[in-house]
């Protein structure tokens, strides 16, 4: 197995449009589950009776195969990037759901009673407090929400999609492992990208966090 | 003026946590709550600034019912220092003193400078403003957390077991500066505690509370001590109280004659007339003196560890100004007792 070397210098325009189209639907993904778990979090760790329901909603979500999702969305979406968009959107609420709650629990109750004794109002408390000290567990959830769907793109390969997932389908119908390769560690490398500039992220907006006495 | 009328409050597992409380907190005062856990102290507390809300009776800060204001405009009108400070972890220290004048639209500026002048009102370096919480001792993020409750100026002051999480030497330092601020500052002071040497040192009222919500006594330090009202009182104070009761006077009235010349002991002065030890023949013995404002538990304590059964009395500069003995001392703690119990 060579790589051809000719096959990638004539085909660099493609591959970067790829790439790009790939990291867009990976980032849309995680940012609508972001979006989405926002609320669901909150409102899973307010009310207790809720929490087990949705935790157990996007558990079972994220059962459902990734071409059957696709399946189902086609009559509403058809074979566009929105239906990649809310296939793999889908697939982040079960770990950003989960982090999110996990993150507001994790804020001390010392902590919360000294907003409110402060007279701070519960919105401004969850802005301004909750969500910031949940930040480090809620970006571990982005974290893997945003490697999970850089390697999940390819699956919309199936309704035409899939961004370097092409390179795959490509290369197997015409035996030609070049384009495969390059699919491969593409991917692989947008995903260590991605995770780091996530760590420079959290790293930017959790200075409490950086120098340990 | 804090005033608690026939305030009752019961938790919804059925508790009693506050049981027909009647009680005024005089204005520009401290009042120490106190009592074992599970008495209703912190439930008390937290009623005045809506933290808990009554069952039944009434609560007034400065004549109006706190259950007529809206709850958060209420709290920032009232300073509250909780135990191991509940800092803001992801704030600095000086966002962390400035979240109530925020809280109020007094702009971000504005509110930074009030909180860098409190840092220096707490005892703590500039420098310090720009480090987060985690950074600092036990003992600096109580003091932050007390320059936070001070930031809008409240004229209430609410502080629930505030220095129940350093260790001695700190906790009597702290104690100290609140008492030099309250000296200045004369807020109306509700203080938790459950150590009952922390609430003679700080409080100008004591109330002691029993299991289930009772207030059994509440009165000033000398008289609680002088004359507790029942045997629960007086075995909270425990058997110490008559010395806890010399700790409240000071040692000012008691005589003081020349330092004795000629005896086994002798009292040596350095260059500028300043006490530096006892000596006899053989043996040097170092000498704490004492001013006229320390404690007559200090001078009993000072004269039992005396080899002359002296105690050295110096001005404020340290200079000797006579010696008081062991029999004055005793003689003036009698009278200080019976007085306290007679005035009580």
């Amino acid at each position: 197995m060579s790589v051809d070397w000719s096959w990638i210098g004539d085909h660099t325009d493609e591959l970067t449009t790829l790439t790009l189209s790939h990291l867009q639907a990976a980032l849309s993904a995680v940012f609508f589950g972001v979006l989405i778990s926002l609320p669901l979090a909150v409102i899973a760790h307010r009310v207790r009776p809720l929490r087990g329901f949705l935790l157990g909603v996007s558990n079972i979500l994220f059962t459902i195969p990734s071409i059957a999702i696709f399946v189902l969305l086609l009559p509403v979406s058809g074979l566009t990037r929105t239906t990649t968009v809310i296939g793999l959107t889908v697939y982040t609420l079960v770990v950003l759901l989960r982090n999110t709650v996990e993150g507001l629990d994790s804020v001390p109750a010392k902590t919360k009673e000294a907003a409110k004794a402060m007279g701070t109002r519960p919105l401004r408390t969850l802005l301004t407090v909750e969500f910031p000290l949940a930040l480090p567990v809620i970006m571990a959830g982005v974290r893997i929400a945003t490697v999970m769907s850089i390697s999940l793109v390819s699956v919309a390969t199936y309704i035409g999609d899939g961004g370097l997932g092409q390179l795959f389908t490509d290369g197997f119908q015409r035996d030609f492992p070049t384009p495969v390769i390059a699919g491969v560690v593409l991917t692989i490398l947008l995903a260590v990208v991605a995770d780091a500039a996530l760590v420079a992220l959290q790293y930017v907006l959790t200075p409490w966090k950086r120098r340990r006495a | 003026m804090i005033q608690f009328d026939a305030v009752h409050k019961r938790f919804p597992n059925g508790t009693t946590a506050v049981h027909d409380l009647s009680l005024e907190m005089p204005e520009g005062g401290v009042t120490v709550l106190v009592g074992s856990s599970g008495c209703g102290k912190t439930t008390t507390l937290r009623m005045i600034n809506r933290m808990v809300e009554p069952t039944s009776g009434t609560i007034k800060v400065g004549g109006q019912d706190v259950t007529r204001q809206d709850a958060a405009e209420l709290r920032r009108s009232i300073g509250y220092v909780i135990q191991q400070s509940g800092l803001f972890p992801h704030r600095t220290v000086l966002d962390n003193i400035a979240t109530v004048p925020l809280l109020l639209g007094h702009g971000r500026r504005k509110a930074r400078a009030r909180a860098a002048e409190l840092l220096e009102t707490v005892g703590l370096a500039a420098d310090a403003g720009k480090r987060y919480p985690h950074q600092l001792s036990g003992g600096q993020q109580q003091r932050v957390g007390v320059a936070r409750a001070l930031a809008a100026d409240p004229p209430v002051l609410l502080m629930d077991e505030p220095f129940g999480a350093v260790d001695p030497v700190v906790r009597t330092q702290l104690q100290d500066e609140l008492l030099r601020l309250q000296k200045e500052l004369a807020k109306t002071i509700v203080f938790v505690t459950h150590d009952i040497d922390e609430a003679v040192r700080l409080g100008d009222r004591i109330a002691v509370f029993r299991t289930g919500g009772h207030l059994v006594q509440c009165a000033s330090p000398t008289e609680l001590l002088a004359r507790p009202a029942d045997d629960f009182v007086a075995d909270f104070l425990g058997a110490e109280r008559g010395l806890k009761l010399l700790s409240l006077t000071t040692l000012a009235d008691v005589p003081q004659g020349p330092a004795p010349e000629g005896g086994t002991w002798s009292l040596v002065l350095d260059a500028a007339n300043r006490p530096v030890h006892w000596a006899s023949k053989d043996t040097e013995i170092p000498v704490r003196p004492l001013t006229d404002n320390d404690s007559l538990l200090s001078a009993l304590n000072e004269s039992i560890a005396s080899p002359a059964g002296l105690i050295a009395r110096v001005d404020a500069a340290g200079v000797l100004t006579g010696v008081s003995s062991r029999d004055d001392i005793h003689t003036h703690a009698g009278q200080a007792h019976t007085e306290a119990r007679v005035a009580a």
